[in-house]
């Protein structure tokens, strides 16, 4: 095919946009990665998603209308990384989280202290929470997001997002060992 | 949580609150346990967070890949991975929508003219009791993200009821064999459908118009888009429409 066959594609003859979406897109390839690294759980899926979102990005960069560029790309990694979710979910007879791949959590309740979390334990807990858990405190807790850009990449209310936070939260605590399931505050 | 203040918590704890929750939040952590526990909690999590070094950044494998995808274009892209075989599908079939496009003049016309009949029959069949929208709502902010996830591309959507063309929802619709978005203006009393999908921007935005069956229509690209507005009102109106919408 040749260059100028494809619809859409004004943004690549046109230089400028090209450049605009490197400076206003690109930086947030990072963003775009480690969100969909955590919500697929597996590297190379993540880098599959992230490209594929990066690109739907630059096709449809015409119809970006400025503001926060961070949350309209995360939208769309999103978007692709539930689609991927869902078909692994059809296609896989288990949909739980790959206990072999993964190994076995740490056992020893000694451990169990938030403050001696290590990388493993930690990114292990937060792999095992649900899909829409792992998302607000990814966005929360490693992408710095403000409720209000939370509220615009899962397209839920403020109200939503602060619930989910605080509910994910709980649940991350729980897995630390930090917390009872009942939510005992120790006194 | 017994505690009634408990669901601010987060909201604090982010400094999410306006500043008079805020302050009655704090007022009443001295004397409530709980919420007091519940912060340290959360101020030991953000910590332990921080300090395991979670965020996952790009690989230079990934920069390489996508500004190597960036310079051959999005159709040309390959990847590994069943979505690469989907976008692979869904480059395919826009060629097809181009290939439509791009006959002779008058095959041109003839595709224009199915086009147009299929865009027509959309908006009767719409036009059924409960099948106008699926996602009823004069917010844009509320339809936009409605589509997210429900189609390949996003589709603009402006709310013009400042412009006499209020907003009244959106729904999923077929033209062609392909999902397209549409998007439901008023205009007095009568109905528009706005059919939107990824189309040919090649024709410079290549106006076209035409009536069948009472209805007038009116079809121009913008922004990538193809656009296809159908209604019973004044063709003027119409115009009138994709004007606003070309701004």
């Amino acid at each position: 095919m040749g260059p100028t066959d494809s619809r859409g594609r004004s943004a690549l003859a046109d230089p400028q946009e090209r450049a605009r979406f490197e400076a206003l897109v690109m930086p947030h390839l990072d963003a775009a990665y480690n969100l969909a690294r955590w919500l697929v759980r597996r590297d190379a899926e993540a880098e599959d998603l992230a490209q594929e979102a990066m690109l739907r990005a630059y096709r449809f960069f015409g119809g970006f209308r400025g503001g926060d560029a961070r949350a309209w790309l995360l939208k769309i990694v999103r978007n692709v990384s539930y689609t991927w979710l869902e078909a692994a979910r059809a296609t896989e007879a288990s949909t739980e989280f790959d206990e072999e791949r993964h190994g076995a959590a740490d056992a020893t309740p000694e451990s169990l202290a938030i403050a001696g979390a290590e990388h493993q334990r930690l990114a292990r807990a937060l792999e095992e929470l649900p899909a829409r858990f792992r998302e607000v405190l990814v966005l929360r807790e490693l992408e710095g997001c403000s409720y209000k850009e939370i509220a615009e990449i899962t397209g839920s209310p403020i109200g939503t997002v602060m619930s989910s936070l605080s509910r994910a939260r709980r649940r991350l605590a729980q897995a630390l060992g930090a917390v009872g399931p009942k939510a005992k505050v120790v006194s | 949580m017994s505690c009634p203040q408990a669901e601010w918590l987060d909201g604090y704890f982010d400094g999410e609150l306006d500043a008079a929750r805020a302050a009655e939040f704090e007022a009443h952590l001295p004397g409530c346990a709980e919420c007091a526990a519940a912060l340290a909690r959360h101020q030991a999590l953000r910590a332990a967070i921080g300090a395991a070094g979670l965020y996952a950044k790009a690989p230079a494998s990934l920069r390489a890949r996508v500004g190597a995808g960036l310079s051959a274009g999005p159709a040309a892209a390959s990847g590994r991975g069943w979505a690469w075989r989907a976008a692979g599908l869904a480059a395919v079939a826009a060629m097809i929508l181009i290939g439509v496009s791009r006959l002779s003049s008058v095959r041109r016309d003839e595709a224009e003219h199915v086009a147009a009949a299929q865009v027509l029959d959309a908006h009767l069949r719409s036009l059924q009791p409960s099948h106008l929208t699926d996602v009823a709502s004069t917010d844009q902010h509320t339809v936009k993200p409605w589509f997210d996830g429900k189609l390949d591309f996003a589709p603009p959507v402006t709310d013009l009821a400042a412009d006499g063309f209020p907003l009244l929802g959106g729904r999923l619709d077929v033209i062609g064999g392909r999902s397209v978005a549409g998007l439901v203006y008023g205009r007095r009393k009568h109905v528009i459908s706005l059919f939107v999908w990824p189309g040919d921007t090649s024709a410079g935005g290549s106006f076209a118009s035409g009536s069948a069956r009472g209805y007038q229509w009116v079809s121009w690209s913008h922004g990538g888009m193809r656009f296809w507005a159908v209604s019973d009102v004044a063709a003027a109106d119409l115009e009138e429409l994709a004007r606003l919408l070309r701004r």
